[in-house]
């Protein structure tokens, strides 16, 4: 006989009020548990895809939607900016880089992306198989886009143009897979990655051949070394730019939104942003998960306080055998706290299982890269704070069962 | 040994019950009789420190009880005495044997299984030990309660109205039960009560 033994006999004496209170506490710590996975690694997403790019430019428009078109490729682009003016910018001497990004097309929503290499590079994206794309309408595709499309080496698609499925296809240029990049857990995993011209090439019309000549070191562009610099048919979607030094930060956005027909957005302020207009929902969704908590406690308070009434001749009798006042106030503690703590375990328990069940059934949401196994200090911070919650229910109750009269209960009868 | 030196007790400031001097040996076996309100209770309770704030002196087993401190009259109460009351209060919520098994636990003494198996044969419920409280009879009920009181061996049992519930017949299986489980356990009994019918069985009686 212990302590233990008997919490846990009177908690399996009153089996549903005992499931019914952890259930319900249990709900709300899973909602907590799953807004914390999920806002956590969206943000930590958000760090990792906008890590080495200081700044996008492209066509005038909404700068939210340039950073979510071009950092997380979710939205559509703003329109298209002239190469001459983009290679003119990636001269700049406050640039210190300047990837160019060619969008529009897309196989099956997975979006094909023209640009170089140091995209690819800006991830630390590693190959799985195969190689890297070296001419026109070779791909190289991300993880979970390889997986998901079921695309291995050599095998060939066409582009259907636009961002959603039902686009024009454009069947007479396919593309051929000729490597598949390890998971990176970024956005280049579902991405698939070729160069610029294949771009060009598939959205030329038969009609105007382009020239064969290709340009010499002398008069090609900067940014694509296999058009000419003074080309103005050719277009970009935008472009990535790092910074040379921190005056660039002040001086180059500015130029950019004044002087040029492009505008320029920072992705970590669009970032952060767009996380200030998702936070109010995260905010809503916490609100409502706090006030379950303290329905819960609620209920739980008042669990132990009527079961304290009924078992006050049960207090009395332990009183008379030896127990001290302390005792049966830990006594009472320990059972809020055990109530507590399982509906809290349970709870996270709960939170990770939903999470990992929407994972694997909803194949959207693999995209977003939201991992259910990760686990988070936080976590322990809601179990240590249920200790407290247990702690707090049981006050009442206990200093109650602390204050126990033996002489009046047992002299009723 | 059970020694009271001047005792009183007030209830409030119009109501004060002054009791007689006590000494009761080892072993003995009293009757505490007397009407409803006549503080057959409150002597009880001050006797097995369930009350406090009382004038004079008790004295039991050679210490001064009236003296404790709280915390120290609670392991005091663990250890040398045994209480029975007109109901059981049993804990509903455990197993006959987890309910013996609380009085040592709750005293800090060893919690011996043997000891259990040993006064559950003695008072014949030794096939009920893994019932729960529900399930048993009332005249089960009262042999673990009884069984509860001694398992500890303590020197003092106090008994507050243990049959005056029951029928003839009860009441006389349950004193015969309550006299020779103190003696089997060399224990003083003191039965407060106003049963008339305990009289023929204890002879000692303290009339108050």
């Amino acid at each position: 006989m212990n302590l233990f033994t008997l919490i846990f006999a009177y908690l399996k004496a009153r089996p549903l009020n005992t499931l019914l209170n952890i259930l319900l506490l249990s709900l709300g710590i899973a909602m907590i548990t799953i807004l914390l996975l999920f806002s956590n690694q969206l943000q930590q997403k958000i760090a990792d895809n906008t890590k080495g790019i200081d700044l996008v430019v492209g066509a005038k428009g909404s700068p939210l939607q340039l950073i979510l078109c071009n950092v997380f490729h979710i939205d559509f682009p703003t329109g298209n900016i002239k190469l001459q003016e983009a290679d003119r910018l990636a001269k700049h001497r406050l640039v210190k880089s300047a990837i160019p990004m060619a969008l529009g097309d897309s196989y099956q929503n997975y979006r094909i992306v023209g640009t170089t290499h140091a995209y690819a590079d800006l991830y630390k994206a590693e190959l799985e198989t195969g190689v890297w794309w070296r001419h026109d309408m070779e791909v190289t595709i991300g993880a979970t886009a390889a997986r998901l499309l079921n695309l291995k080496l050599g095998d060939t698609f066409a582009s259907a143009h636009g961002l959603s499925e039902a686009g024009h296809a454009h069947e007479e240029h396919p593309f051929v897979v000729k490597g598949i990049l390890k998971p990176t857990f970024s956005v280049l995993d579902n991405l698939i990655l070729t160069n610029v011209s294949s771009i060009w090439l598939v959205h030329e019309h038969n009609g105007d051949e382009h020239e064969i000549i290709k340009p010499d070191s002398l008069n090609a562009s900067v940014l694509i070394p296999t058009a000419f610099a003074s080309d103005s048919t050719r277009e970009l979607t935008a472009l990535l730019l790092k910074y040379r030094n921190p005056i660039a930060a002040i001086q180059l956005p500015r130029y950019i939104n004044s002087q040029t027909n492009m505008q320029a957005a920072s992705p970590s302020f669009e970032a952060a942003r767009l996380f200030s207009i998702l936070g109010v929902g995260i905010d809503a969704l916490t609100g409502f998960a706090y006030m379950l908590i303290f329905i819960s406690a609620l209920s739980i308070f008042i669990a132990l306080y009527n079961s304290l009434k009924e078992r006050k001749y049960d207090l009395a009798i332990m009183r008379s055998m030896g127990a001290g006042r302390s005792k049966l106030l830990w006594a009472t503690q320990l059972e809020g706290v055990v109530l507590t703590f399982c509906g809290s375990v349970l709870g996270v328990a709960l939170g990770h299982m939903v999470l990992f069940l929407f994972t694997t059934l909803v194949t959207e949401s693999q995209t977003a890269g939201v991992n259910a196994f990760v686990f988070y200090i936080e976590e322990l911070y809601i179990l240590v704070a249920s200790v407290i919650l247990g702690i707090i229910c049981s006050l009442i109750p206990s200093f109650q069962a602390y204050r126990t009269d033996i002489h009046k209960v047992l002299a009723q009868g | 040994m059970i020694r009271t030196r001047s005792l009183s007790y007030r209830y409030n400031s119009e109501k004060e019950i002054a009791f007689a001097d006590l000494e009761i040996a080892s072993g003995d076996q009293f009757l505490l009789l007397g009407e409803s309100g006549s503080g057959k209770t409150t002597l009880l309770h001050l006797l097995g420190g369930l009350l406090k704030n009382q004038h004079g002196t008790i004295e039991v087993n050679g210490t001064s009880v009236s003296a404790l401190r709280e915390s120290e009259l609670d392991r005091f109460r663990g250890k040398h005495y045994g209480f029975i009351f007109q109901r059981n209060h049993l804990l509903a919520a455990l197993t006959v044997e987890q309910n013996l098994l609380m009085a040592p636990y709750l005293a800090g003494l060893n919690q011996d299984m043997i000891r259990v198996n040993e006064v559950l044969e003695q008072l014949g419920i030794a096939d009920q030990k893994k019932k729960r409280i529900q399930e048993l009879s009332l005249g089960q009920t009262q042999r673990v309660a009884i069984a509860r009181a001694v398992l500890n061996k303590p020197s003092v049992i106090l008994a507050d109205e243990p049959t005056s519930a029951l029928d003839d017949k009860n009441c006389d299986r349950v004193s015969e039960l309550l006299i020779s489980v103190a003696k089997q356990n060399q224990a003083t009994l003191i039965i407060a009560t106003h049963d008339q019918r305990l009289k023929n069985r204890i002879h000692n009686l303290i009339q108050l």
